[in-house]
């Protein structure tokens, strides 16, 4: 079984400052992680290969330095991890950003056998599109399941695949033929800590780096900013409003005065408190 | 979307000019994707067909609602709705093979409406099927999608302009799909406000095969296991809520929050650095990558007020923010603040809403 887990490099959108003057991000020092929502995605795919045996490999577009990430998904237990990164590249919006990964996890088919599975987190946290996973798959033509929950059964024979995924107001049991792409929910699973020989391991590793040439895209005007439909026009913070809070001072009984003075304010929340509390 | 690697767009690219190709001048008109699992239609679409018409009416287009589903009474009553909500025209798929979601069927009837009527902007809600139908939607049409917009106008050129947050929630960002046809867009539910429902006929239908059989579609629903009444959480529509942040300083105190809500009939919840330390589940978080609340009453406490939180809260009535920093960004955009520990302001307030709304005093203002 061949597993190709996509993963992103993402700022850690904790530590992402905003300069109070100038409006612009401070990118200086911000720490990259994995993708917390992929860190799911990459553990699913490693028990899965631990059921079935095979292969999992990791696939990231971006900067150099997202050889970082790769490593440390590799310290995981991963077989290979290949890299994406092309200035072509730079720029692209999501419509973009699944023409060069369904480009290179063809290259990848073509090296290391079809994946099965290709599986995604649920979204990054930096973009928080979830719009990656469907449109690699549209464009692969895999049977698209997102929000899985739950892998319940893969028969390798048969080429099927049933998962619970999460719906609204529920939980759909599917059964789907492979290869599949899936997008992992967050929580259903715990990361695994890697043992000390693949943390080795992938100290030493080759990441494999691919440039758009090297990964087979025959159309360089679908890569990057030239091949995004979207166009970012503007980045700006938010205005304040016009007035700010009032600020209100309690006093040495703060719970009744604070009751007091929001009731004096919204005389109407009183009533509406007192039927919401009905019944408690 | 639009992510990190692309925003702030280079000067030559944010100066883009609108250069429509002329096969795609014919589209026109503003869709809105009407979403209904088992005949039910999300509240989330009415929302959209607020937005849409105001699209509407600032391009002087028509308000078209899209409803796909099961060929049966339930789908006919979404249909009549979406004239209630504004609707000035309906399309509508129907075939029996559409009774549970699946993303090849929905996907095909949608690309194929697109591709007999074309729309000029094509609105659904940012929910979970929302959301699996848009990316395949927008990669067949391989146009733009802008994803989880908290505002959507139009410029002086007639292009939609779809503002969302960005870098993790600290910045805004205005997207444009320029030269591609439709504009997509998503919207979380709650983020627009419900428009007025106006009993109306039912006016223009227009009908279109699906095209596929049961045996075209791969993937089979096997069974649908409904959640739990007692396992969802009413959050996004609640009329007050409580919620807590970093402020609170341990996970332990985060039952100060469960017990002033409790004491007033609120729902609880939390800013998203809880749920990514796991202090609380992440159904419970407010802001734009958790739940958007519009209640009456929003009682934040020791929540700074990150760009993220705030898209999610700022359709309150009411905001009261209880925060030790007086500079912290939450008391720009709350009505009334209290800059003080809440770890000691919330019991106080607790007890006071606990001893005010009692039944007996309850009982002594009504007469």
């Amino acid at each position: 079984m061949h597993i190709v887990v996509c993963m992103k490099q993402v700022p850690d959108s904790a530590q992402i400052r905003v300069h109070p003057v100038t409006n612009t991000i401070m990118r200086q020092g911000v720490p990259t992680i994995i993708n917390p929502y992929d860190l799911f995605a990459i553990e699913e795919a490693l028990r899965l290969r631990q059921q079935f045996g095979g292969e999992v490999t990791i696939l990231t577009m971006g900067p150099p330095s997202a050889e970082d990430s790769l490593r440390k998904a590799l310290s995981f237990g991963a077989n290979r991890a290949v890299l994406l990164t092309d200035r072509f590249f730079a720029g692209a919006d999501t419509l973009a950003t699944t023409y060069a990964l369904a480009t290179a996890i063809r290259k990848i088919g073509v090296e290391f056998g079809s994946p099965n599975i290709v599986f995604t987190g649920k979204q990054t946290i930096d973009g928080d599109t979830a719009q990656v996973g469907p449109g690699v798959a549209k464009r692969l033509g895999l049977m698209q399941l997102t929000y899985v929950s739950h892998i319940d059964k893969v028969d390798l024979e048969a080429g099927t695949i049933d998962v619970e995924r999460r719906s609204e107001g529920g939980v759909q049991k599917l059964r789907s033929k492979m290869p599949c792409l899936i997008s992992i929910l967050e929580g259903v699973n715990e990361m695994r800590i890697g043992s000390l020989s693949d943390a080795l391991a992938a100290a030493r590793a080759t990441i494999i780096k691919w440039s758009a040439q090297d990964a087979g895209v025959e159309d360089i005007t679908k890569c990057g900013l030239r091949g995004s439909p979207t166009i970012v026009k503007r980045v700006f913070a938010p205005k304040p409003r016009a007035e700010k809070a009032e600020f209100i001072e309690l006093g040495d009984k703060p719970g009744d005065a604070f009751v007091d003075e929001l009731f004096k304010r919204r005389p109407k929340l009183e009533a509406e408190l007192g039927q919401l509390t009905r019944g408690y | 979307m639009n992510d990190t690697a692309k925003a702030p767009a280079p000067a030559g690219r944010a100066a883009a000019k609108k250069e429509l190709p002329e096969h795609l001048k014919a589209y026109k008109h503003v869709w809105v994707f009407i979403e209904q699992e088992r005949g039910q239609a999300h509240p989330v679409s009415w929302e959209l067909m607020g937005a849409g018409r105001i699209l509407a009416n600032k391009l002087g287009v028509d308000l078209a609602a899209v409803v796909v589903g099961a060929r049966n009474e339930a789908t006919q009553s979404v249909v009549r709705e979406s004239f209630n909500y504004g609707a000035d025209l309906a399309y509508l798929v129907t075939d029996d093979i559409l009774t549970d979601y699946r993303n090849e069927s929905y996907t095909k009837a949608m690309t194929d409406l697109v591709n007999a009527y074309k729309p000029e902007i094509l609105l659904l809600g940012a929910t979970i099927l929302g959301r699996d139908l848009a990316g395949s939607v927008a990669t067949t049409l391989l146009t733009g999608l802008t994803a989880d917009c908290t505002e959507l106008d139009v410029d002086a050129e007639g292009s939609l302009a779809a503002t969302r947050p960005t870098f993790g929630g600290s910045l805004l960002c205005t997207i444009f799909t320029l030269n591609y046809r439709p504009q997509m867009a998503t919207v979380r539910p709650r983020v627009m406000p419900m428009p007025e429902r106006v009993e109306k006929p039912i006016g223009r239908v227009i009908e279109h095969p699906l095209g596929l059989v049961e045996d075209d579609i791969v993937t089979k629903v096997l069974s649908f296991l409904p959640d739990r009444d007692s396992t969802k959480s009413n959050l996004a529509f609640a009329d007050v809520v409580v919620a807590g942040g970093l402020g609170l300083g341990s996970p332990e105190n985060f039952q100060l929050i469960r017990q002033l809500a409790s004491a007033i009939g609120a729902e609880f919840g939390c800013s998203r650095p809880l749920v990514q330390k796991g202090w609380v589940s992440s159904d419970r978080q407010i802001g734009q990558t958790g739940k958007t609340i519009r209640p009456k009453l929003y009682i934040a406490a020791g929540i700074s007020g990150a760009i993220q939180h705030r898209v999610g809260v700022e359709g309150a009535d009411y905001i009261v923010a209880i925060n030790t920093d007086k500079n912290a960004p939450i008391f720009d955009f709350a009505h009334v603040g209290i800059v003080t520990d809440a770890v000691r302001l919330l019991p106080a307030l607790t007890e006071a809403f606990s001893k005010r709304l009692s039944p007996h005093q309850r009982d002594r203002l009504a007469s």
